[in-house]
């Protein structure tokens, strides 16, 4: 296992941080609201078969705050440049939370780069009807529990929010998220409109009882992205990545081998 | 010293159980509590106490603009002012203010303040604010366009007000092809503009740079002296000195005959609006964005929100006056002098005061300390920095 090499690239005036390792196909992961250190244990995992890349969002984390970053069709226009950039193709993408929602509105754009899409836990449309958590108003621990189907599971992911290190980075995760999401509440009217267009092989990973976008918003994302294929992961809620990593790693390999033999 | 009559217009017959059980009185207090002949019977109540004030010669009255809560009934404070607009004859009428930055059309404020101002042909003072943390949740306004939104905005009227129209707004948040309001204000060029804020280091510097008067909101009396002070140094900065004038406390004062008396009857009143209809949740009050992290920081360490204030801690920090004519008289000018403040904007109503007793205080206000103070400016060392 390779551990992940941090590093930072410059594009449209904005220096993001960036982690890579292992090699292989490439596959871009696209974090979600909170941060993208909860995805270093998958990473060491899929860098045995994979040129895994996880960058951090502009405006998130490490990454510089640009001014033009308004709306998550800002940042997937910017990871398109990123893409052309890195001059990388046969990209397998995974995207959660908003980060599914980035790729989503990337996929719809322009797949030119990419062999699959992954989304889990995606937001970007509405379903009519399906309660949801509103989790700018939790306090800062039922947040972070709400994202469990299991609530004693949160505890690690809570002990590594609340060092004290991390507060200004926490902060800036929520600001820039907000920013991105408050309204309409994490979603975007038009992209359920041309999400028909996304013509590569799709997976919808999702825990069986995410609060924040239930199961019925898998379902939804189902009908509407020809083909896709479904895989929902039990006794787990907003964060297979986190909450189940061995299924979640389970069926996005089987996913992304099946393509390959079938390729 | 100018007194403004200053009403929050609370839901005063609110089940403070039911709050408390909620955890807030603001956007997730359902409105099954809200009961309409109550309300309706509230609402003339209010608008009756503000007409007594102009009788009984308060330099003005003061609404302000607050949603979906049993805090405040004014989420449209205009329809109010509309409806005082003609029975109070004399004193100034104060919106403080609308909150600019929930609006998707803040042309409609220009409209509204231009109204507003011909109706009481001159006696209008225009506020703006960004409204608390709160409204952005209940108004599903993204907290992060807070700040831009309220400077496109106010930018946006104040030109509408003084630029001869038609001609054309290109902002980020807010486009017009034609920016041409009818009516013009009635003052020139334009109504006082106030700003009411809980602090903010930017909105200081922004409101003395413009000689906008400041209006400082619900704060112990050592930190509003601390926020005027920085205000005159602003103004200093800016190449002028700030007067008194331009500094306003937004207070509460209870008056009866003796300490203890007035102690033993603000008390529940008061106490239910600091720890009920007040009483809010960090991440209500602070949606992210709203403040710059520094402020949230701030916001969160000393943990505001948490703790119930009684109404001791109130009179001893200074929030609010309450005692015989004479302590109140005492108090409030060892405060005017320490903060340097000229005008008192009052709550004579506050919590779940009833009319009988508001009504009282405000005539003892009227009678016992408002001709005190009527010639009274700040003394010692603010007057020196002054002059």
């Amino acid at each position: 296992m390779d551990d992940p090499i941090p590093s930072t690239l410059e594009l449209r005036g904005c220096r993001i941080a960036l982690r890579r390792a292992g090699s292989g196909r490439p596959l871009l992961i696209l974090h979600g609201a909170g941060d993208a250190e909860e995805w270093l244990p998958c990473i060491a995992d899929l860098a045995a078969r994979h040129d895994v890349i996880l960058p951090e969002h502009p405006g998130f984390g490490a990454s510089e705050t640009p001014d033009w970053l308004d709306t998550i069709s800002d940042l997937a226009n910017f990871y398109l440049e990123f893409l052309d950039r890195l001059g990388l193709t046969e990209v397998d993408l995974v995207g959660h939370d908003l980060g599914g929602w980035i790729a989503a509105e990337l996929a719809v754009r322009n797949t030119r780069r990419l062999a699959s899409l992954t989304l889990s836990g995606a937001a970007g449309i509405h379903v009519k009807g399906v309660a949801q958590v509103d989790t700018f108003l939790g306090s800062d621990e039922q947040r972070v529990r709400d994202l469990f189907h299991e609530p004693g599971r949160a505890d690690p992911t809570l002990e590594r929010l609340r060092r004290p290190e991390r507060e200004d980075v926490v902060l800036k995760n929520q600001t820039t998220a907000a920013r991105l999401v408050w309204q309409p509440r994490g979603y975007d009217p038009h992209l359920a409109k041309w999400l028909h267009r996304i013509d590569v092989p799709t997976l919808l990973v999702w825990g069986a009882h995410d609060r924040l976008f239930p199961p019925d918003y898998a379902l939804a994302f189902h009908k509407l992205i020809p083909g896709a294929k479904l895989a929902v992961i039990p006794d787990c809620g907003h964060l297979p990545h986190v909450e189940q990593r061995g299924a979640f790693l389970v069926a996005l390999e089987n996913f992304l081998h099946g393509r390959r033999a079938a390729a | 010293m100018k007194f403004f009559n200053f009403h929050l217009m609370p839901y005063r017959h609110a089940d403070l159980d039911a709050i408390e059980r909620n955890g807030s009185a603001w956007v997730t207090f359902s409105n099954r509590h809200y009961d309409p002949q109550q309300g309706a019977g509230l609402y003339h109540e209010y608008l009756d106490q503000m007409e007594y004030a102009d009788r009984l010669g308060f330099d003005g009255v003061c609404l302000n603009e607050h949603h979906q809560t049993a805090y405040g009934m004014m989420p449209i404070p205009g329809v109010l002012a509309g409806a005082l607009a003609r029975s109070v004859k004399r004193a100034k009428l104060a919106i403080l203010g609308r909150a600019l930055p929930l609006l998707n059309n803040p042309l409609m404020v220009a409209e509204e303040y231009a109204m507003l101002d011909n109706l009481t042909r001159g006696r209008f003072i225009a506020g703006f604010v960004r409204g608390i943390g709160a409204e952005y949740h209940a108004m599903g306004v993204n907290p992060t366009h807070s700040q831009d939104r309220f400077a496109e905005a106010h930018d946006l009227i104040v030109r509408a007000w003084t630029e001869p129209g038609p001609f054309q707004y290109v902002g980020k948040h807010y486009h017009f092809n034609y920016v041409n309001p009818w009516p013009r204000p009635w003052q020139s060029p334009h109504p006082p503009i106030w700003i009411p804020s809980q602090g903010s280091a930017s909105t200081i510097r922004w409101a003395a740079q413009k000689r906008y008067t400041y209006a400082q909101t619900l704060s112990p009396i050592a930190v509003v002296a601390r926020f005027f002070q920085m205000y005159r140094d602003e103004a200093e900065k800016a190449g002028y000195q700030a007067s008194s004038d331009q500094l306003a406390w937004s207070n509460t004062i209870y008056v009866a005959e003796t300490d203890a008396k007035a102690m033993r009857e603000a008390r529940p009143h008061l106490e239910a609006l600091t720890n009920r209809f007040l009483k809010m949740p960090t991440e209500m009050l602070l949606p992210p964005g709203y403040s710059n992290i520094e402020t949230i920081k701030r916001v969160r360490a000393v943990k505001v929100t948490g703790k119930p204030q009684t109404l001791d801690d109130l009179v001893k920090n200074g929030v609010v006056i309450v005692g015989s004519p004479s302590t109140v008289r005492e108090k409030l000018a060892e405060y005017q002098d320490l903060a340097g403040f000229n005008t008192s904007l009052t709550k004579t109503q506050f919590g779940t005061l009833p009319d009988d007793m508001t009504r009282a205080n405000m005539a003892a206000i009227a009678e016992e300390i408002l001709p005190h103070f009527r010639d009274r400016l700040p003394q010692g060392a603010q007057q020196a920095a002054a002059e």
